[in-house]
């Protein structure tokens, strides 16, 4: 056990070098870093948001709208299939429900043809990486006369899965849109999206332009209807104009006229002296909106946005160059936050925030303050306690490990690019703590040894050698709770369980390995006849 | 030569002739712990529960009478108001809001709304809320996790050891998260994500201690055939309680530091760490080693490992 090889001093120093060389850039400024050469490791450690200020926030995707508009769209799908059809098949009772579209058909004898229709809309999921379990994505089943189209579990995933990879598009271009430096936009579940947003101290507007779908469309007017009447004629629906205070009631068509998916740029602009947005189309939308409005000069075209009538101005003639103004009484804010959402897209169903911690960078740079004052503090008062016990050659040994050990928990969080969090300074200072653990099982044991009247040479080898199973059993099992908090842990607690772990690698190396090489130099050179402890 | 010495290097403490002492004491601390855990129950913090946490800063010292007052005529609900550190710095705790997610959103919305005119230059240094879901999972999440922590150690436990010291150490462990548990009850302190952070440590710190005292019983096993099993597990403590002392004296130190100097938000992390790590000790002392009489612990049941073992010291 004291006898080191030469290359194994060699692999000791160039372990504790190596850690040297990732944890150097975090004690230097920016631009000294940046100067650093590219083959020699010039990043520093990540900081979490609690430590650097940020806003997190975990948004989860409307199920319930994701599975309606997919049952919707397949019922469109299914009355034009079917609508193709010559002679006509009649069909009647046309139902959406949960999770299943349905039927009937009334010339029975005609069954298998509508069976035929519908089987080719049912799409295979492909299973394997992806979403678990592949599959059809629609299960068709008969009732009777009745046909029920139901989404099957691998349809469902596939969908939500699908929904949430467009929202994190979409919300990355709407994000980037805040000028928010190095946002993280990343999937979490099924059905989640996690927003980590660095340095932002107020996340309003960001929330504000997450918390809308911005479908955007537009609807004639129907004139013939009072938007007021119990009853209104099939095909048009009531959406309401907010004005202030008021609401505005407007009795518009159904058909959607022409929709957003064709703009292709909105800006906020100045009319009259009050903002506006100005939007564009793209060659179809531009075709279809010069249609509508020639059709229907004099009559009002309202703008409708997530369900609200955001304004129904009149057509005063034909716009063919396809581009045109809202104007709604916006604020410049709010002028500006349209623009951004029309530019970025819809979302395909509304997104919910489920959670949000925002640090702001005060506090955080308090919380680094003072975890540092505490990492020193607590490292001294170790330090000089182990000098105190242990005396000049093992409290040397030791606390050189101990100051090792803190310089490879650095540069592992550096070289990993791990994220430091308020409780992973925690788990830092702990780790001080604890780290000499291995080392004063050893020396007690060398003690004892020297009791039991062993040599100087051989009390050490005995030391080590015997202490080393219990120093490997009670680290295994702290690794083990270290390990499980990683797993179920969630930011700042994972980082918490990232720095504990890592302290537990580096004490079992610094103490088998670092203290037990001084010592057995010291013992070789010296080979004192008597040995204090 | 000079050395601190907080424990003589040969001590011979009957521990075991305590062990009904300490019997009664742990088991009335359980018992404390679980009346005041369903009685009392945790201060669970937004985390678990759900609701509104909001931090700020006041332009000199915050008046929280008159902000407690603004709170509570917001109607939402139950309102907590605590100086935070320093008297210009308050932590305010909204219950969870009927509803879902949205509603937490509004209610932080009209929280901020309430205070901005009433205290001008006031910072928000930490918002937070937590909808009703995600708590819901939190909580299943940290009960998982601690529940898996305790399985791997028996498990481990068990492979390196007899079975007896795998229960007994878990019986520790479970002795050290009840007592902290109980220690949150009665404190008030906010139960927390770090506050399970902190139990799994302490458990991690204990199991450690447990295995250092057994890893010397099982050695002294080998070595005195024919000591009876109270005195030899008085020597296995007695052996190691230098270094049982040294440790938890450095851990404690560190946690002194983190305690006093690391800032109001990690101060109950670092206080139920305190607590952990001197109930750790406590146990692997005083439970973990008398409960291996109480299951029966036989001498020399591993002949053929006592003998290579034999040989391997000789």
């Amino acid at each position: 056990m004291l006898y080191f090889a030469k290359w194994k001093i060699a692999v000791i120093a160039a372990v504790c070098l190596i850690g040297l060389v990732f944890t150097v850039p975090n004690f230097l400024t920016s631009e000294t870093r940046q100067s650093i050469p590219d083959w020699l490791p010039n990043q520093s450690i990540n900081l979490g948001l609690d430590l650097q200020g940020g806003s997190h926030l975990l948004l989860q995707i409307d199920r319930e709208a994701v599975l309606r508009d997919r049952l919707t769209d397949l019922a469109e799908s299914m009355r034009n299939d079917l609508g193709e059809i010559r002679p006509r098949i009649r069909r009647s009772g046309f139902r959406v429900g949960d999770l299943s579209v349905s039927f009937e058909v009334r010339d029975t004898d005609r069954m298998e043809e509508v069976r035929e229709v519908l089987r080719g809309l049912v799409t295979q999921i492909g299973g394997g990486i992806s979403v678990g379990a592949g599959g059809p994505d629609l299960q068709i089943t008969t009732d009777g006369n009745r046909f029920i189209a139901t989404l099957t579990e691998a349809g469902i995933n596939a969908r939500l899965s699908s929904a949430v990879q467009q929202s994190i598009e979409i919300v990355r271009r709407r994000v980037d849109e805040t000028g928010v430096n190095e946002p993280t936009i990343q999937r979490q579940g099924d059905d989640r999206i996690l927003i980590q947003l660095p340095g932002l101290d107020d996340p309003d507007r960001v929330k504000r332009l997450l918390g809308r779908t911005a479908k955007m469309t537009f609807h004639l007017v129907d004139l013939s209807a009072d938007p007021n009447a119990a009853r209104l004629p099939p095909g048009t629906m009531v959406l309401y104009e907010e004005d202030g205070e008021a609401r505005i009631p407007w009795a518009v068509r159904k058909k959607v006229e022409v929709s957003g998916e064709h703009l292709v740029d909105a800006q906020p602009n100045y009319q009259d002296g009050r903002p506006v947005v100005s939007f564009r189309f793209d060659a179809v939308g531009a075709r279809k909106f010069g249609q509508i409005t020639s059709q229907n000069v004099g009559r009002p075209f309202a703008i409708v946005l997530d369900d609200k009538v955001i304004s129904a101005p009149r057509i005063e003639s034909a716009i063919l160059q396809g581009s045109g103004i809202i104007t709604g009484g916006f604020s410049v804010q709010e002028a500006n936050d349209l623009a951004v959402l029309l530019r970025a897209g819809a979302l395909p169903a509304p997104l919910t925030i489920l959670e949000e911690r925002t640090v702001g960078p005060d506090l955080g740079a308090d919380s680094i303050a003072a975890g540092e004052t505490a990492a020193v503090i607590g490292f001294a008062a170790v330090v000089f306690f182990m000098f105190l016990a242990y005396g000049p050659v093992f409290g040397i040994a030791a606390n050189t490990a101990l100051v090792t050990n803190l310089v490879l928990i650095i540069g592992a969080l550096s070289a990993l690019q791990a994220t430091l969090t308020l409780p992973g300074i925690a788990g830092i200072v702990l780790t001080i703590g604890m780290a000499v653990d291995a080392n004063v099982l050893i020396f007690e044991r060398i003690r004892e040894e020297l009791a039991n009247g062993r040599s100087p040479f051989n009390a050490v080898e005995a030391g080590y050698r015997r202490a080393l199973t219990t120093i490997v059993d009670a680290n295994v099992t702290t690794g083990f709770a270290a390990a499980v908090l990683f797993a179920m842990g969630s930011g700042p607690v994972r980082g918490f369980a990232v720095t504990l772990f890592l302290g537990i690698v580096c004490s079992m190396f610094t103490a088998i390995l670092l203290s037990r090489m001084i010592v057995a130099l010291w013992l070789r050179r010296k080979r004192p006849n008597v040995l204090t402890v | 030569m000079f050395r601190l010495k907080l424990v003589p290097e040969k001590t011979s403490l009957r521990f075991m002739e305590r062990r009904k002492i300490a019997f009664v004491l742990s088991v009335l601390l359980i018992l404390g712990s679980i009346v005041m855990y369903f009685g009392q129950g945790l201060n669970r913090g937004i985390d678990f529960e759900g609701g509104i946490l909001v931090e700020v800063k006041t332009e000199g010292p915050a008046d929280l009478a008159a902000m407690r007052g603004l709170m509570n005529g917001l109607g939402l609900g139950q309102v907590a108001l605590q100086e935070f550190g320093e008297p210009d710095d308050v932590l305010i705790r909204v219950e969870r809001q009927p509803g879902g997610a949205e509603a937490q959103q509004t209610a932080v919305d009209t929280v901020k709304a309430a205070l901005d005119p009433e205290f001008p230059g006031i910072s928000y240094r930490r918002v937070e809320f937590v909808g009703p879901t995600v708590s819901g999972e939190l909580v299943e999440a940290a009960t998982i996790a601690v529940l898996t922590s305790v399985v791997i150690m028996l498990i481990y436990i068990w492979l390196r050891f007899e079975w007896h010291f795998s229960v007994g150490a878990v019986i520790a462990l479970v002795h050290d998260v009840v007592i902290t548990l109980g220690m949150f009850a009665v404190t008030g302190l906010e139960f927390n994500l770090a506050s399970v952070a902190a139990i799994l440590t302490i458990v991690g710190y204990s199991i450690n201690d447990t295995v250092v005292v057994y890893d010397r019983i099982r050695e002294n096993l080998r070595k005195f055939k024919q000591m009876p099993l109270p005195d030899l597990l008085n020597v296995s403590i007695n052996d190691t309680l230098s270094r049982t002392v040294m440790t938890s004296v450095t851990t404690l130190l560190a946690l002194a530091a983190l305690f006093i100097f690391g800032g109001e938000v990690i101060r109950g992390f670092a206080f139920a760490m305190i607590w952990g790590v001197v109930i750790g000790t406590y146990s692997s002392i005083f439970v973990a080693a008398p409960v291996l009489m109480v299951l029966g612990l036989k001498r020399g049941t591993r002949d053929a490992e006592d003998e290579q073992g034999d040989k391997a010291t000789a």
